[in-house]
């Protein structure tokens, strides 16, 4: 199992309306592994994403998912956009958005079968929303609704699991709830979680890679302040490594 | 109004007003729940020009239409997704452009244009079978893609980060979208007018989202207020000898705003009798 490449990064530049957002970044993710990205505002970890997901194509350097390209491996990917994406008044109930996962599988024009409702059930199950299958979405708590869109990501069946700030609007009794759900996923697949959140991410993910436009770092997740100055170009304390102490956020300066 | 039915221009009135009400609810939901309100009236305004395009060509102004409105609808959403220009700008300069064109168009056609003014506010009482049979055809498209496509749409309307990494084609859903708004337009442009027709895409489905939560039904019930509205618009307009463009839209609005003030009252009056409790 172990050694196997989930994702391959070779000297990958993304430039968005002329600005460079990331720069040569070279990474490889194996599988199994429970990777951590963080970096400040606008250090292009969104777009680090994207490209993973071949929604963002890079203007030079390849991205490999599993021996193939983004769009050919999109089958095993699933996302956990931002959160400030979607409408909370929108009319959509809880079931229909883990359908809307199924697409890749049941394709244009075709209606779900039997089948995705089952695995949008089973899903649904596994994040321990099952009951709130009927509910209009909008009327769950935030820490319900991020289940809600990781059970949506779950039901394709992922290999790899990429979340884009997926604790941003969950108090911290959500999130230590929400990462002993990742710690549960991790058993399955590979999970690229990106946060801003220092502390947290600290204690649940075995890697942690510091973006910046370039790659700061990347490797074993106890890392001292100096790569995190390098990183957010100022000085940054990580608060907790503690377990009891999850959910606090870092990017503090020091005043001293 | 029984009796009113035995003119050919009522029954004909009485179809065009269910054609219309029955594509306004359905593509109107969309139009709310993807907030796509500003693009579509541009979209109405533009077709302006497809009418002067057709006084031009010498052939049914809502032919012209057609063509018309589809090839602005598209290239609003191709130039809103393609360039860095905001898309409340384009919104603009191409509402006024389409405008611009019809006038023009217009006044290079020879003679004058007689109902020019029913092609701007509607006169449902004039709408000839043979518009009525183009209407039909494009409600029936519009209800062949969207039950094709219910699924697609959705995810297109709900979250489109989501849909373009799970493979979804969401720019060319846009512009399909933008294409049924631009018939639907076309559709509704005999009943109620060019400069009226954003109404009646948006207050049947404004309504309907007020009773549930499940986007089927509230295209349902936003097709029965459509008719309701349309219908009762066209009796009134009848009854009180007002054009009946402008009736239809007055009660659309009327029963729209009584909705909220209601509610808003009962809200109050709710909160004050938990606030004293009787005893």
């Amino acid at each position: 199992m172990s050694n196997w490449e989930i994702i391959r990064l070779e000297d990958v530049w993304v430039r968005i309306d002329g600005a460079t957002i990331l720069e040569g970044i070279n990474l490889t993710v194996e599988d199994g592994d429970f990777l951590g990205v963080i970096g400040p505002n606008g250090a292009g970890k969104t777009s680090l994403l994207k490209a993973i997901l071949g929604i963002i194509e890079p203007d030079n350097g390849r991205v490999t998912v599993m021996g193939k390209s983004p769009r050919e491996s999109r089958k095993y990917i699933g996302y956990v956009p931002q959160h400030n994406a979607f409408d909370r008044e929108f009319p959509i109930s809880v079931g229909e958005v883990v359908l809307m996962g199924r697409n890749i599988h049941t394709g244009l024009f075709r209606r779900y079968s039997r089948e995705d409702r089952k695995m949008a059930e089973e899903a649904l199950s596994k994040v321990g929303m099952l009951e709130h299958k009927d509910r209009q979405l909008g009327k769950l708590s935030g820490g319900e609704q991020q289940r809600v869109f990781i059970a949506r990501a779950l039901v394709t069946e992922p290999k790899l699991l990429l979340l884009d700030e997926p604790t941003s609007n969950l108090d911290s009794t959500m999130q230590a709830g929400f990462y002993e759900l990742l710690k549960t996923l991790k058993q399955q697949m590979s999970i690229v979680l990106v946060s801003h959140d220092i502390s947290a991410v600290s204690v649940y993910v075995d890697k942690i890679l510091c973006l910046n436009r370039v790659l700061c770092y990347h490797g074993d997740k106890n890392i001292g302040p100096d790569i995190l100055q390098l990183t957010y170009q100022h000085p940054v304390k990580i608060i907790a490594h503690d377990e009891n102490f999850h959910g606090l956020s870092g990017g503090h300066e020091h005043h001293d | 109004m029984i009796e009113a039915l035995q003119y050919e221009f009522m029954r004909n009135a009485l179809v065009a007003g269910l054609l219309a009400a029955a594509v306004c609810g359905v593509v109107g939901v969309y139009v709310i729940v993807k907030k796509v309100v500003s693009i579509s009236g541009s979209i109405a305004h533009a077709s302006f020009g497809g009418i002067g395009l057709g006084y031009l060509l010498g052939i049914n102004p809502i032919i012209g239409a057609v063509f018309f409105t589809l090839a602005s609808a598209l290239t609003m959403g191709l130039v809103t997704r393609r360039t860095k220009l905001s898309e409340d700008t384009i919104i603009g300069i191409l509402w006024a452009m389409g405008m611009a064109l019809g006038v023009v168009f217009i006044g290079l056609s020879p003679g004058y244009a007689p109902d020019l003014l029913s092609y701007l506010f509607g006169n449902i009482l004039t709408v000839p079978t043979s518009d009525l049979l183009l209407m039909l055809v494009l409600d029936v498209v519009i209800f062949v893609v969207v039950i094709a496509l219910y699924k697609e749409l959705l995810a297109l309307a709900f979250d489109e980060e989501f849909s373009k990494a799970a493979g979804v084609p969401v720019e060319k859903l846009y512009l399909l979208l933008l294409g049924m708004i631009a018939l639907t337009v076309v559709v509704l442009i005999r009943v109620v007018g060019i400069i009226l027709v954003i109404a009646l895409l948006t207050i049947p489905a404004t309504l309907a989202r007020q009773f549930t939560h499940d986007l089927r039904k509230m295209m349902l019930l936003a097709v029965l207020f459509g008719v309701i509205f349309t219908l009762g618009g066209l009796w009134l307009s009848y009854l009180l000898d007002m054009a009946s463009g402008a009736t239809i839209i007055l009660l659309n609005g009327s029963v729209l705003l009584a909705f909220f003030a209601v509610r808003r009252l009962r809200r109050r009056k709710s909160r004050a009798e938990v606030a004293t409790p009787a005893g």
